[in-house]
């Protein structure tokens, strides 16, 4: 099956978005959206992660025996992995100590081995790079989403700002701070994005 | 005096296995191992057989890393190398136990076949492994710490496939069966358990 980069990008961003249509991933959505910067670096990191990962296996494709290809495909993961755990330890301690082990999550990531497996191990390295970026923008796209929701409801501020006269009208709404509200949130845009943004394939 | 060690050590060990439990639950609180969770929780005995695994494989992999990490890496000094450690100890890990299993319970093997491969990328092993580096725990609290995630996963994977048996009867909007309904499901179940957070304080 030959694809096309607008399909690639149209299928990782929308029809098949990694969260609400194919549902991986989900651990660490939850987990740092409660604070629009941590997850702006995640979404960094997943990305290049994804890119890269998916390049590297795609140009292997060939020179992997079958039989090993899980445990070599999670050691590319780990590597870049590392790279990013490093970088943004460098750039940002303070976002790092709060998202230190979710970075490090992201190998086991059911993105990155799901699109491993499912696309890169089939087709050309620079389509995989390609693929690689929309999947892993599609999965920025919600979790931006669920964060720019949480944080003002939870905190009152946007990337750290506050909102405008704050003190006025705002309260908090402690349960999206908490583990529920991400629950709650994922649950509804879910329900929200299948029901009405996607229609379903017909069989 | 040696007597009273002995017991805090003892009461220091049952406190973290409960708060890795209850209170700091691995799937509820920490949301990891979500992945394998939604897939696997339709049924009952699927989760306990998954959740059985997961705590094994917990317990023992993060006993393992912690002496890895402590008795090898920090005196060579490369915990920057952490992450590749780790998860090539628990998928040799997981590899070695389905060969000893397929060795000898054939039965269990059958049981237990599937769900080896999902073990390796569970995102809860590797989790409570990295979390563990965070707090100044001593051997056996390691191991305690691994013990409790592991079951406080297993204890919410049973329930949730528990609430999914009994859902698959109900008729639900469009759009909300499956993943969705689960999610929301799992977000009250969380916040019973965060219910449990005054309880214990480490």
């Amino acid at each position: 099956m030959a694809y096309t980069p607008k399909q690639v990008f149209l299928n990782g961003i929308w029809l098949e978005n990694p969260i609400y249509r194919q549902v991986l991933g989900i651990c660490s959505t939850l987990a740092v959206t409660n604070l629009l910067a941590n997850t702006l670096f995640m979404c960094f990191g997943l990305i290049f992660t994804t890119a890269l990962s998916n390049f590297t296996i795609s140009v292997l494709r060939d020179y992997i025996p079958k039989r090993i290809r899980m445990i070599v495909q999670v050691l590319i993961i780990a590597c870049y992995v590392m790279m990013v755990d490093i970088i943004i330890k460098a750039l940002v301690p303070d976002i790092h100590r709060f998202i230190g082990p979710y970075v490090g999550l992201i190998i086991t990531n059911c993105i990155i081995m799901g699109r491993a497996e499912a696309f890169a191990s089939q087709n050309k390295p620079l389509l995989s790079l390609f693929d690689g970026i929309a999947s892993g923008a599609g999965y920025s796209l919600v979790l931006i989403f669920i964060a720019s929701v949480r944080e003002p409801l939870g905190f009152g501020t946007i990337l750290g700002v506050p909102l405008p006269a704050r003190d006025v009208w705002w309260h908090s709404w402690i349960i999206m701070v908490m583990p529920p509200g991400a629950f709650f949130m994922l649950g509804m845009f879910t329900w929200f994005a299948r029901r009405w943004l996607v229609r379903e394939v017909k069989r | 005096m040696e007597q009273l060690q002995n017991m805090k050590f003892f009461v220091s060990l049952v406190l973290i296995f409960t708060s890795a439990a209850f209170t700091d639950n691995i799937l509820l609180a920490r949301f990891l191992g979500m992945c394998s969770c939604l897939a696997i929780s339709k049924r009952v005995d699927t989760s306990i057989g998954l959740g059985g695994a997961v705590m094994f494989v917990t317990a023992s992999t993060t006993a393992l890393n912690y002496l890895m990490y402590n008795y090898v890496l920090i005196p060579l000094g490369i915990e920057y190398l952490r992450l590749i450690i780790f998860i090539v100890i628990i998928a040799a890990f997981v590899q070695l136990l389905e060969m000893i299993i397929e060795r000898f319970s054939e039965k269990l093997y059958y049981a237990l076949g599937i769900f080896l491969p999902l073990i390796t990328v569970n995102c809860a092993i590797l989790g409570i492994a990295l979390f563990m580096l965070n707090k100044p725990y001593t051997f056996w609290q390691a191991f305690a710490f691994g013990a409790g995630g592991g079951c406080g996963w297993f204890l919410a994977i049973t329930l949730i496939g528990g609430i999914r048996e009994k859902i698959k009867e109900s008729e639900l909007p469009k759009g909300l069966e499956g993943p969705a309904i689960t999610l929301i499901i799992i977000g009250i179940m969380s916040l019973a358990f965060v219910g449990f957070s005054g309880m214990i304080k480490i």
